[in-house]
């Protein structure tokens, strides 16, 4: 298992990586490779040129700006699972990351290179359409933002336009008292999940739901939130009751995906489950409580 | 022999292979670079089936840096095709697809390179026109009129089916008060060691030596490669002191290895294959048993088992080597533990457009062991009885042995009510079912499964001649040399290769042992096969009994050597001569004593003190036949097979998330007996890793094919490995009933765990799910399975 | 392509394909032969080394990624030749393996570990081998290396090193 050939050339910042890619129609990024790297020895990814943004400083970052937190696309998922900021501020991305992988594979994989491969079961995608984070990528000398669920179209599919290189995504910050919650299933421990739910729940002064992000992940095609629930249950104490009626209803037409690890009802039933599971956690955690250990 | 006091043997020394590989110095086939050594990629058959039209091989040829283009007619044609264990003429076996490929992922061209890489680019520049032809997946279905053939000159996709009948089984099955019937299906999984198969050969012309390097775990290798090049073995140089990375039976790689023998002799240069991961998933042909049960015991109202029924169909894949015999070793174990007076066993060996077998830990034992025991629990569950006690009223009594089972094989010794009792000793199985209830109480699915499974060791592999009369082999032998040099160091020869069972330092122990040395002092070589005595090589959990013997009887003759040395340059009777930690002395006059330089200088430069006509020197070896061993089956289908029985107990609390199907073990105790342990260390982390490899054919493991005959589970993300997150802690209990056909008491323990792990979780979760009124007999248990069972339960009661 | 690698605190000027992985480089340009290939798509751990100190799959990096770090293999390991460290010992000691293959990695993860948390819990433990793959040992004595190991080098009142 040994790639097909390619060139190799080191972008000092994004424009000489934007040039270099669209210089060359069969040319990619590489980031952590993680994931790209396995395809190409596989020969199912055959980049002709391969761009390598890991020393591109300015795209490795975290921060606070007006729109929440901003993280930049090289940055090493280790990095961000040890990040205070992250800790403090987005406790959903922060619960999740763990989950990605194995320390191996976090201590080289991206955030941005996550995202920009999509795959329909990574944690990042479920995190970023659950807290409707905004995605920003640069081609031909321009940054344009996208939401990311404008960003994930298909499985493995994004609408990344062609030349375009991902520098980042910023997650917007909640307020007031939060929690969060997810869970994922799996084969084994840090598997590709076959379901994954996370939940951010906002708490008003009446204990109740004032506001809340339910998002199903490695059921479909790309993360999906379940928007009807979550107007169901705005508003609500969150009981398990209701909870469960919401879920029912959010869940009962989603055509889930099949395949050698899980069927397409197991999958149904699981995520109907895993959300209910992370949006208990939620309650717990805004409580000060003890979440389920999963 | 019995344990008894040891000075060396039973202690916790270290084991000295682990010195190198720590520091990463073992020495694997990737590891070996020759001069001008160039590189294989093979190209593989993207169909279940097809018939091979043409092949265009110009553009790979105009590929820069390679060498050569090799095709299945060209090899078809300088070599013959691969030995098999059945008599089986119309399914030949080659390395590369002849005309027809019938599986997808068979090899069909070998590409030669400067580099790996280069050979992979060719390989992807081969054109070859296929025509697809019709395929059979399932047994059932390969089995069935109609059925598409594999091997259409065959006539039939059936290798082997044969019946047994060992005592009067219609009979007891019409006596008896009670009957079961079961199906139970082993999903096709294998051993799959982290490194994979590899071979470098090199051919020298003006000697006529073929070097062969190779990860290999295989008994007539040197036969093999021999016959199938139509060279002399002793033209064949096989090196063993290459460590191999894991092989638990199936790195055999005998096509690998007549592939690039063949490239070896006809280019002229060395040629190196070592599988990548793919390759070896799809085409390395080390895949393991598929194998469904049917079965169907007899029983009494006390929950006796008199009588059992057992077909077992095997779907063998697209060749055969040696793999159907996996049918026919649990012959020899063929009523467990337990008392079962008669049995009726059909084993049918089936090709499919699949993958081919190999020898997997156990050969057969694992997935026999886990339909006899699915098969007790339920007969326990039909009678309200409790499992441990149906267990217990069938097992064999520790008085009754040696003890005779109905196909022939009398087991050694055993004591299983007291490895049982020590188990319980150490957890209560009590307290465990109120843990249990207490689970269920909480709204959990809980279970408590129990196996008793018998190990068989010593490699009488006597099932050859069982399932192919022609096959009149009842020779299983294994050898060690030993030379103590001029100066007194002394040096032990073993004669095949190991991956990781602790060879080295097992020679060294049980030489030390004998001579009353300490065992660091002993050097243990590998000798390479031109100047090797027989082995049989580390197959059928035999080495501590083989190797371990053999190391035995040539150190007594060493010792026996030197006291007749000292006696006569005493000039004292034998029976007056005492040899201790090395040194003889008089019995009657200690201080008369000849010491282990005093010895070596008589032996290697003082003649005229030897014995006379002694041979001078002191090189001793022994070549050892394995215990009862030297006869052939009956005319009724009866004979000894291994000649030692180990034992395990497996205990274990098992939780399933009831709404996710998720499993998890929560307690885990095993019960060993394998005899005396020559050393404890290895065998408690060979017991460790079988369970931990038990736990992957249970939950997670299964080579899935789709409908079109692609497999999809072919790389690791797929192909689901027990991480140390899956393997729960486990505690073992040892107990040690020495077998009395054995040097030191030993029995064999390299399968053990793998073989009872399987049948103890399937019980678990059997049991877990048996409030539900639901049952589940096929591996392995996954996720997705369990909660789909549990929900459809669920849906059914609500 | 012309690349500079630093290994085990040498640097050597190399001339490699692009394509070729770290792994590869280590083993066939460099003669390391201690890291293994056993999957070559990132999951089993066999290839493991440290880059910066941080345990890595060295089959998911081209060689040229990996110019600009520190890299160590096993081979950077050993105090001097036939001298075992701690860690290594602690392996042989518990006999934390059988076949050898996974174990440099291993015993390199477990480097990465102690370097960072120099008490792990059980639990610590299994969690940061469980990317490394061994189909021996069930895990058991390899975990109880790695305690071993820890109580040791704590014990030793002195701070782990990399060997300069």
């Amino acid at each position: 298992m040994k790639a097909a050939p390619f060139r190799y050339f080191r972008a000092a910042d994004i424009d000489e990586a934007c040039a270099l890619l669209a210089a060359d129609e069969g040319a990619r990024v590489i980031a952590g490779g993680q994931t790209l790297v396995p395809m190409m020895v596989m020969r199912l990814a055959r980049p002709t040129r391969l761009i390598d943004i890991n020393r591109i400083a300015a795209l490795s970052y975290i921060r606070k700006d007006a729109n929440g937190i901003a993280i930049g696309a090289t940055t090493r998922q280790c990095l961000v699972e040890r990040d205070a900021l992250v800790a403090t501020e987005l406790p959903l991305l922060a619960r999740a990351i763990p989950f990605i992988g194995h320390n191996a594979t976090r201590a080289r994989g991206t955030i941005g290179g996550s995202l920009a491969n999509a795959d329909p079961a990574a944690e990042l995608s479920l995190i970023a359409i659950t807290l409707d984070a905004t995605l920003s990528y640069r081609a031909g000398g321009k940054t344009s933002h996208i939401p990311a669920r404008d960003f994930f179209v298909g499985p493995m599919t994004t609408s990344l336009p062609a030349g375009a290189c991902l520098t980042g995504v910023c997650f917007p910050v909640w307020l007031g008292k939060i929690g969060v919650g997810f869970h994922e299933v799996n084969a084994r421990r840090s598997d590709f999940a076959f379901v994954s739910a996370a939940a951010q729940v906002e708490f008003g002064p009446d204990g109740k739901c004032k506001r809340i992000a339910i998002g199903v992940g490695a059921a479909t095609d790309f993360p999906m939130r379940l928007d009807t629930a979550e107007q169901q249950l705005k508003g609500t104490a969150l009981d398990e009751r209701t909870v469960g009626a919401a879920l029912r209803e959010a869940l009962s037409d989603f055509e889930p995906l099949s395949d050698l690890h899980a069927s397409a009802e197991y999958r149904r039933r699981a995520a109907d489950k895993l959300a209910a599971r992370a949006i208990a956690d939620a309650c717990a955690h805004a409580q000060g409580k003890k979440t389920h250990a999963h | 022999m019995s344990a008894g006091h040891h000075r060396y043997v039973a202690t916790n020394r270290r084991v000295r292979e682990d010195r190198r590989f720590v520091a990463g110095k073992g020495q694997f086939v990737a590891d070996i670079d020759l001069p001008n050594m160039k590189h294989v990629a093979l190209v593989t058959c993207p169909y279940a089936a097809a018939r091979i039209k043409s092949i265009d091989k110009k553009a790979a040829l105009a590929t820069p840096g390679v060498h050569y283009v090799l095709d299945g007619a060209e090899l078809a044609a300088a070599t013959l095709p691969l030995m098999t264990g059945l008599d089986t003429p119309n399914v030949p076996r080659r390395p590369l697809a002849f005309e027809v490929a019938r599986y997808s992922g068979e090899w069909v061209a070998a590409v030669v390179a400067d580099t790996r890489a280069l050979a992979e680019d060719a390989a992807e520049a081969i054109e070859i026109d296929y025509e697809p032809l019709p395929f059979v997946l399932d047994a059932e279905q390969a089995i069935a009129p109609g059925a598409s053939l594999v091997h259409e000159p065959h006539g039939s996709n059936v290798l082997l089916d044969k019946t047994f009948v060992w005592g009067e089984v219609d009979k007891d099955f019409a006596t008896s008060p009670h009957k079961l019937s079961l199906r139970v299906k082993w999903a096709r999984s294998s051993t799959v060691p982290i490194e994979t198969f590899g071979v470098v050969a090199s051919w020298d012309p003006w000697s006529d030596i073929l070097d062969v390097y190779a990860s290999i775990q295989m008994p007539r290798y040197t036969d093999q490669i021999g016959a199938a090049l139509k060279i002399a073995g002793s033209s064949v140089r096989v090196h063993y002191d290459v460590d191999v990375g894991g092989s638990y039976g199936v790195k055999r790689g005998i096509k690998h290895t007549v592939l690039c023998g063949y490239l070896a002799r006809r280019l002229g240069f060395p040629v190196r294959l070592i599988e990548d991961r793919l390759e070896n998933m799809r085409g390395g042909d080390a895949h393991g048993p598929e194998r469904l049960f049917d079965i169907e015991v007899a029983f009494d109202n006390d929950g006796i088992v008199r009588s059992m029924k057992m077909r077992a169909l095997e779907n063998v894949g697209a060749y055969a080597g040696r793999s159907p015999f996996q049918l026919g070793k649990p012959i020899g174990a063929i009523v467990g533990p337990y008392k079962i007076r008669s049995v009726q066993y059909r084993a049918m060996a089936v090709v499919t457009n699949k993958t081919t077998q190999e020898a997997v830990r156990g050969f057969g034992q694992a997935p026999t062991n886990l339909a006899i025991e699915r098969v007790m629990d339920e007969v326990a569950n039909v009678l309200g009885l409790d499992p441990l006690e149906v267990r217990r009223r069938n097992l064999i009594r520790s008085d009754e042995f040696p003890y005779q089972i109905p196909s022939g094989t009398t087991y050694d010794s055993g004591n299983y009510e007291t490895v049982i009792a020590k188990v319980l000793a150490d957890t209560s199985y009590d307290e465990l079912k109120k843990e249990r209830d207490r689970l269920r109480a909480e709204g959990n699915l809980a279970g408590i499964g129990i196996a008793a499974c018998l190990e068989p060791s010593g490699g009488n592999a006597t099932f050859e001649a069982l399932l192919n009369p022609a096959n009149t082999t009842s020779t299983f032998m294994d050898s060690c040399r030993i030379n103590v040099d001029g100066l007194g160091a002394i040096t032990a020869t073993m004669h095949t290769t190991s991956s990781g069972q602790g060879h080295e330092t097992l020679v060294g122990t049980v030489i030390g042992e004998v001579l009353q040395l300490d065992p660091d002092i002993i050097r243990v070589t590998r000798p390479d096969s031109l100047n090797s005595l027989p082995s049989g090589t580390p197959v059928a959990s035999r080495m501590a009994i083989m190797l371990g013997g053999a190391a035995f009887h040539a150190a007594h003759k060493l010792k026996m050597k030197l006291t007749t040395i000292a006696a006569h340059d005493l000039g004292i009777p034998m029976e007056r001569a005492v040899y201790e930690r090395g040194e003889v002395y008089d019995r009657n006059a200690p201080d008369k004593r000849r010491s282990w330089m005093d010895l070596v200088a008589i032996a290697h430069r003082n003649y005229h003190r030897m014995p006379q006509d002694f041979e001078p020197g002191l090189a001793v070896e022994h070549i050892y036949q394995v215990p009862t061993g030297g006869t052939l089956p009956t005319k009724d289908g009866r004979v000894q097979m291994y000649p030692c029985f180990s034992f395990e107990f497996h205990l274990l609390l098992l939780a399933i998330d009831p709404d996710l199907g998720v499993p998890e073990i929560l307690r885990y105790r095993l019960g060993h007996d394998c005899g005396t342990q020559i050393n404890p260390k290895i065998v408690r982390g060979m017991t460790l890793g079988g369970i931990a490899h038990g736990i992957g054919a249970a939950f997670y493991e299964e080579f899935a094919y789709n409908d079109d005959g692609q497999l999809i589970a072919q790389t690791f993300m797929d192909y689901l490995l027990p991480s140390s997150q899956e393997v729960p802690a486990v505690d073992i209990i040892d107990h040690e009933t020495p077998s009395p056909h054995t040097v030191l008491g030993q029995k064999g323990s390299g399968e053990s765990g793998y073989l009872g792990a399987p049948a103890a979780i399937a019980n678990a979760v059997n049991d877990a799910l048996r409030p539900l009124g639901v049952s589940i007999n096929t591996l392995p248990l996954k996720i997705s399975k369990l909660g789909d069972l549990i929900a459809e339960a669920q849906a059914k009661k609500g | 392509m012309r690349i500079e690698l630093e290994v085990n605190s040498v640097t050597y000027a190399l001339d490699v394909e692009e394509r070729t992985t770290l792994l590869d480089c280590l083993r066939d340009a460099l003669g390391l032969k201690g890291a293994h290939a056993g999957c070559e798509h990132g999951v089993c751990g066999a290839c493991t080394v440290l880059l910066d100190g941080v345990a890595v799959r060295s089959c998911l990096i081209f060689a040229p990624q990996a110019e600009g770090s520190a890299i160590t293999t096993i081979e950077g390991l050993s105090p001097s030749p036939g001298e075992l460290s701690p860690i290594q010992d602690a392996f042989c000691e518990t006999h934390g393996m059988q076949c050898g293959y996974c174990t440099p990695a291993m015993i390199l993860v477990a480097y990465a570990l102690l370097a960072d948390n120099p008490s792990p819990t059980r639990e610590e433990i299994v969690e940061a081998i469980s990317g490394n793959i061994c189909r021996c040992t069930g895990y058991a004595q390899i975990v109880e290396a790695i305690a071993l190991a820890a109580e040791r080098i704590r014990g030793a009142n002195r701070p782990l090193e990399l060997r300069k």
